[in-house]
C-alpha cells in the first residue's frame, strides 16, 4: 500500500513493538555476521564523508597530506559571491518549488483518494511516472521542452521542473496521509453544525498539517539536492549550489568544495533531526 | 456506576427537555419509503418507520442489513435514493449535516484528536455562534451530565475507552439536539462497562428527554434499553416493536431467530382454529402453537418455541404438544440447565430453570435417558415460512 | 437536484485534479512526447532537431551490430555474440545496473535485518545513520568517495606511508561500480528495514512449526512478506544506475561509459539532440520493461509501495 512510500521516503516507522529477548541476544555465528556487515556498511557509508569534512578543515590546498587546522576555506565559500548566490539560487528555488509541490500535490491527493472517477486509474499510473523515469530523460526532455516552448532557461525555468518532480512524492506521501484519515472526524464536524469550508479549516487541515510538514521536507530536500535535471535547465546566471559544485568539480578539486560540501552534509544532517522531530511530536 | 438523578446535577435551570411540546409532531423522525442504493446494492430497501417524540428507539439487525445507512440518512451523510425523511414534521431533501438538528455519537467516536476534551465539545456551539461565557456554561454542564468535570482539559488519546466515550456523548447532547443518533456507541468496550454504560444511557436519556436512535448488532443490549426496536434484516425493516413484543410475539422467522433463542420445527399447517394452529412435522407429530400472520391451512410453516418455554417430564401430560424425546447431552450451567434432546431428527434446546438447590446427580436428566417433552400451546408461535 | 450535486462533485473534482493534473501533462508528459518526436528527426548542422522525419537516428543505434562470436578471458569469462557499438554500451549499462542492484541488496539485506531485530534504541540510533546519507545530496557523497579513491587521496597516502603499493581504482569499471552501490545503498537498507521491521517473526516459527526449514520458511513466508520492500528498494537503485550521469563522470571519469552519460552528452558537448532522444527513448523502454517484469515476478500489485 501507499503508505509504505511515506515510511521509505520519510523513515517513518510503524509503532516499535517489544520482542521477547532470548535467542537474538545470544551472539550466535549467524549473529556475529550480521553485525560486521552492518559495522562494515555503516563505515563504508561514513567514512567518505568523515575524511571529506575533516579535510575541508585541511591547509594543504591540494593532496591528502596534513598539514594544519584552517578555517580559510570556509571563510573563501563565505565571501565568494558566486557561491553565495547559487546558495540563494538554490534556496529560492527550493522554497517555491516546495510551495507549489506541496500545494498541487495536496489537492490532488484529496481528489484521488476521495473520490472515484472516470480516468482515474490513468492519473495513478501518470503520478507514478516520474518515480521510474530516469532523472537524466526528464532533464534532456524538460530541456527540449523549454527551447521549443522558447521560454529562456533561469530561476523559473529551474522552479517549473523542479515542482514537476517533487510532486508526485509529496502526492504519494499524502495520499498515504490520507487514506489513514477518520473521515468520520469530517462528519462529525458537520453533524456538529460545520459547513465544508469550516470543516476543512478546523479539521481537515490541522489534522494532515503533520504529513504536509513532512512532504515539505521532503520536497525541500529533493530539490535542494537535485543536480541532473537543474543542469539541464539552468541558466546563465541562475545557477543552483548543486550545478555551481559540479562545475568547481570537473574543473578539479578545490578545497572550498570540501568546506561547501560539509556545510551541505550539515544542512542535511539538520533536515532529518527536524523531521525526526517533527514524527516524535506527531507520536506523544 | 449508575447516574442517579441527584447525581446529574448543574443543569437544572434550564433543564434539557426540549419545551414547546405543542408545536411537536408525532414523529421526532419519520421515513416514508426511504431506499439508498450503492452502485447495485440496496442498502436500504423502501423502510418506512416513525420514531415517536422522547423515544429509546433501537435499529437492531445484523451487519449490512441497512440500519447503520438508515442511521447515516437521518444525519445526512447519505441521502436517500428514494423517499424522504422527516425530522419533526420537516421534510429534510437535501440538507446537509450541518444544517440538521440531530447530533451523533459515532461508533469510533470521532473525538478530535488535534483538540482537548473541551474543546471537541464546545466545537457544536461555537458553530451556533453562541456567546463565550455561554460556551463555557454549557460545557461545564455537559462534562458534569457524563461526570467527567475534571477532565476539561486532557486530549481524547489521554482517556480511556469508556471516557472517551462519554465525552462524545457530551460533544453531542450540549447542542440540545431533537434527536441523538448513536451508531453502535457501546461496541468498542469490554462487556462490563458496556453493561454499565447501557444503564447510565438509559437514565441520560430519561433526564434530558431528547429521542434517541440507537444503532446495535446486539439484540440483548436492544432488549435491555429502548422503549421500542427495528428489527432490519437485508436492508428490510422486518418488525417494529416493544422488546416484550419483539421476543415474545416475533411475526417472521427471522426476528424469532435472531433475538434471542428459539427451537424451530418445520412442517405444514393443519388447520387454523381462533387464536391457534396446528401443524404436522415430518414423522407426523402435530403440534399447537399462536397463529401468527399469513397462517393457513396447507401452508409450509414452522412452530417456534424458546428453551425456557419447553419443559421435560417424566410422565406425559395433557398438552398437545407432549411427545417421547431422547436426550442428547446436557450442561449445568449455574442458573438452568441446558439440555439438548433428540425428536426423531429434530434437535431440540430446553433451558431448565434450577430451582431446587441439590447436589444430587440423579436429580438431572442423563444423556441417553428417555423423556418427555412439553410446552403449553400459548407459548409456542406458528410463524408462516 | 441530483443534477446539481453531480456538477458540484465533478466542478470539485476538476478543481482539486486541475493544477497537479496540468503540471503533469505540460511538464511531464508532453516534454516526453516532444523528446519521442524529435527521436525521429533529423538535425541541422548545429545538431539541434530539423524537419525531414527519419529512422536514421534508431539505424544509428543497431547499424553496427555484426555476429561476431568471441571468447576472452579479461576480467573474467566474456562470451560474445555480437559486436557493435551501441549494442555494447546499452548491454554494459544493463549489466552494471543490474550487478550494482544485486551487490546493493546483498548488503543492504543483512544489515535491514539487524537494523530490524536491535533494541528499540539502537534501532533508532541505526535508522538515524541511515537516514543521513539518505538525505545527503548525491553529488557531495559522490565526490565525497572520489576524493578518497583518488591518486594522491586519503586512501593512498595513507598506503603510501604505510610503505605499501597505492591503488589506482578510480575511473575504471570497478569504480563506477562502488559508485553506485555507494551512492545507493541507503535507498535499498530503507525500505527493506520498514518491511522487516513490520516483518512478524512468529511468523517464521509458524512456519516452522509446520514443517518448514529455514530456507522454505525464508522462501514461502518471509520473502513474499517483505517482497513490497525489496521491490521498492530495487526500483530506487536499479532505475538511478542505468541513468547514471554523476557517478560515471566523477568515478569512471566518462571512460566507463553508461547510457545515460552518453544521452547526456548529446545534449551538451557533442550535440546531438535527436540522437539523444532516441537513446533516452530505447533507456526509457529498457526501464519500463524492467520495472514491469519486476513487478510482475514481486507478485501482486506492489506498485504503490513506491
Amino acid at each position: 500500500m501507499a503508505s509504505d512510500s511515506t515510511v521509505v521516503l520519510l523513515g517513518e516507522r510503524s509503532e516499535i513493538k517489544p520482542r521477547p529477548r532470548g535467542e537474538a541476544q545470544r551472539l550466535s555465528p549467524g549473529r556475529f555476521a550480521l553485525v560486521t556487515i552492518t559495522l562494515f556498511t555503516f563505515a563504508f557509508l561514513y567514512v567518505p564523508i568523515v575524511v571529506l569534512i575533516v579535510f575541508s578543515f585541511n591547509s594543504a590546498r591540494t593532496g591528502a597530506t596534513w598539514q594544519s587546522f584552517t578555517l580559510q576555506w570556509y571563510e573563501r565559500v563565505f565571501n565568494n559571491p558566486r557561491i553565495l548566490e547559487a546558495a540563494a539560487n538554490s534556496l529560492i528555488v527550493a522554497t517555491l518549488s516546495t510551495f507549489g509541490a506541496v500545494v498541487i500535490g495536496t489537492l490532488m491527493a484529496m481528489a484521488m483518494e476521495r473520490y472515484r472517477f472516470r480516468g482515474q486509474s490513468a492519473w495513478d499510473g501518470l503520478l507514478y511516472m516520474p518515480v521510474i523515469v530516469p532523472e537524466i530523460v526528464m532533464g534532456i526532455s524538460l530541456l527540449i521542452f523549454f527551447a521549443a516552448a522558447n521560454i529562456s532557461r533561469g530561476l523559473l525555468t529551474l522552479v517549473i521542473s523542479h515542482i514537476a518532480f517533487c510532486m508526485p512524492f509529496v502526492y504519494l506521501t499524502m495520499r498515504a496521509r490520507l487514506a489513514d484519515f477518520d473521515r468520520s472526524l469530517e462528519e462529525a464536524a458537520q453533524d456538529l453544525g460545520a459547513d465544508e469550508w469550516v470543516t476543512f479549516r478546523r479539521i481537515t487541515l490541522p489534522l494532515l498539517m503533520p504529513g504536509i510538514i513532512s512532504s515539505a521536507l521532503l520536497a525541500f530536500t529533493l530539490s535542494l539536492d537535485d543536480f541532473v535535471i537543474s543542469f539541464f535547465v539552468t541558466g546563465v546566471g541562475s545557477q543552483t549550489l548543486p550545478v555551481y559544485i559540479w562545475g568547481q568539480i570537473r574543473r578539479g578539486i578545490t578545497p572550498e568544495i570540501n568546506a561547501i560540501s560539509a556545510l551541505m552534509l550539515v544542512l542535511s544532517i539538520v533536515l532529518v533531526i527536524v523531521a525526526q522531530l517533527i514524527q516524535r511530536r506527531q507520536r506523544a | 456506576m449508575v447516574a442517579t438523578p441527584d447525581r446529574i446535577g448543574g443543569f437544572g435551570s434550564e433543564g434539557w427537555v426540549i419545551p414547546e411540546a405543542g408545536t411537536l409532531s408525532e414523529y421526532a423522525v419519520e421515513m416514508r419509503d426511504v431506499s439508498k442504493v450503492f452502485g447495485d446494492v440496496v442498502a436500504v430497501d423502501h423502510v418506512s418507520m416513525g420514531i415517536r417524540q422522547q423515544e429509546f428507539f433501537a435499529m437492531l439487525g445484523p451487519s449490512g442489513c441497512g440500519k447503520t445507512t438508515s442511521l447515516r440518512m437521518i444525519a445526512g451523510f447519505e441521502r436517500p435514493t428514494s423517499g424522504e425523511i422527516y425530522i419533526d414534521g420537516k421534510a429534510m431533501g437535501s440538507t446537509p449535516p450541518f444544517q440538521r438538528n440531530v447530533n451523533t455519537v459515532f461508533q469510533s467516536y470521532a473525538l478530535f484528536p488535534h483538540m482537548t476534551v473541551e474543546q471537541n465539545i464546545s466545537f457544536g456551539l461555537e458553530m451556533k455562534g453562541l456567546s463565550r461565557s455561554e460556551i463555557k456554561r454549557r460545557v461545564g454542564e455537559a462534562l458534569e451530565l457524563v461526570r467527567l468535570p475534571q477532565m476539561a482539559k486532557r486530549y481524547p488519546r489521554q482517556m480511556s475507552g469508556g471516557q472517551q466515550q462519554r465525552v462524545a456523548l457530551a460533544r453531542a447532547l450540549v447542542n440540545r439536539p431533537k434527536v441523538l443518533l448513536l451508531d453502535e456507541p457501546l461496541g468498542a468496550l469490554d462487556a462490563k462497562l458496556r453493561k454499565e454504560m447501557q444503564m447510565e444511557l438509559k437514565t441520560l436519556q430519561r433526564e434530558v428527554g431528547i429521542t434517541f436512535i440507537f444503532v446495535t448488532h446486539d439484540q440483548e443490549e436492544a432488549l435491555t434499553m429502548s422503549d421500542r426496536i427495528a428489527v432490519f434484516s437485508k436492508g428490510k425493516v422486518l418488525q417494529i416493536g416493544t422488546p416484550l413484543e419483539i421476543y415474545e410475539r416475533p411475526t417472521t422467522r427471522f426476528v424469532a431467530d435472531f433475538i434471542g433463542e428459539t427451537n424451530f420445527l418445520e412442517g405444514t399447517v393443519q388447520e387454523v382454529n381462533g387464536e391457534f394452529a396446528s401443524l404436522i412435522v415430518d414423522g407426523g407429530r402435530r403440534f399447537v402453537g399462536r397463529a401468527m400472520d399469513g397462517v393457513r391451512p396447507g401452508v409450509t410453516a414452522v412452530i417456534s418455541v424458546r428453551p425456557e418455554k419447553v419443559q421435560l417430564v417424566e410422565q406425559p401430560d395433557s398438552s398437545p404438544n407432549c411427545y417421547e424425546v431422547q436426550v442428547r447431552s446436557i450442561a449445568y450451567v449455574g442458573s438452568d440447565t441446558r439440555v439438548i434432546v433428540m425428536l426423531g431428527n429434530n434437535q431440540l434446546d430446553v433451558w431448565e430453570q434450577n430451582t431446587i438447590s441439590t447436589l444430587d446427580p440423579n436429580y438431572f436428566f442423563k444423556p441417553g435417558e428417555t423423556a418427555w417433552l412439553t410446552f403449553k400451546p400459548e407459548n409456542a408461535l406458528v410463524l408462516a415460512q | 437536484m441530483i443534477q446539481a450535486f453531480r456538477e458540484r462533485r465533478s466542478l470539485r473534482i476538476f478543481g482539486l485534479m486541475g493544477p497537479g493534473a496540468f503540471w503533469l501533462i505540460v511538464f511531464f508528459l508532453i516534454p516526453l512526447l516532444i523528446m519521442a518526436v524529435i527521436s525521429f528527426m533529423s538535425r541541422d548542422q548545429f545538431g539541434f532537431p530539423a524537419p525531414p522525419l527519419t529512422l536514421e537516428n534508431y539505424h544509428d543505434v543497431i547499424k553496427d551490430i555484426r555476429f561476431n562470436p568471441s571468447i576472452s578471458f579479461e576480467s573474467g569469462l566474456n562470451i560474445r555474440l555480437f559486436d557493435g557499438l551501441y549494442l555494447e554500451l546499452f548491454w554494459r549499462s544493463v549489466w552494471l545496473s543490474l550487478v550494482s542492484t544485486l551487490i546493493t541488496l546483498l548488503i543492504a539485506f543483512p544489515v535491514a535485518l539487524f537494523m530490524s531485530r536491535l533494541s528499540r534504541r539502537y534501532r533508532n540510533l541505526a535508522l538515524f545513520l541511515v537516514m543521513i546519507p539518505f538525505w545527503t545530496n548525491f553529488l557531495v557523497r559522490t565526490y565525497a568517495l572520489q576524493f578518497m579513491l583518488r591518486g594522491n587521496g586519503p586512501i593512498n597516502t595513507a598506503l603510501r606511508a604505510l610503505g605499501l603499493e597505492p591503488i589506482d581504482l578510480l575511473f575504471t569499471p570497478t569504480a563506477v561500480m562502488i559508485g553506485l552501490v555507494y551512492g545507493n545503498l541507503p535507498f535499498m537498507i530503507l525500505p527493506l528495514y520498514t518491511s522487516l521491521e513490520k516483518f512478524d517473526w512468529t511468523m517464521i516459527e509458524a512456519a516452522h512449526d509446520l514443517g518448514a526449514d529455514t530456507l522454505r520458511a525464508f522462501q514461502r513466508v518471509m520473502l513474499p512478506l517483505i517482497s513490497p520492500g525489496l521491490v521498492a528498494g530495487s526500483i530506487l537503485t536499479f532505475v538511478p544506475a542505468i541513468g547514471s550521469y554523476i557517478t560515471v563522470e566523477l568515478m569512471g571519469g566518462g571512460r566507463t561509459n553508461m547510457i545515460g552519460y552518453t544521452i547526456a552528452q548529446q545534449f551538451s558537448a557533442s550535440v546531438n539532440w535527436p540522437f539523444g532522444s532516441a537513446l533516452a527513448l530505447l533507456m526509457m523502454i529498457i526501464v519500463t520493461v524492467a520495472a514491469v517484469l519486476y513487478f510482475r515476478t514481486g507478485r501482486g500489485d506492489q506498485r504503490a509501495v513506491l
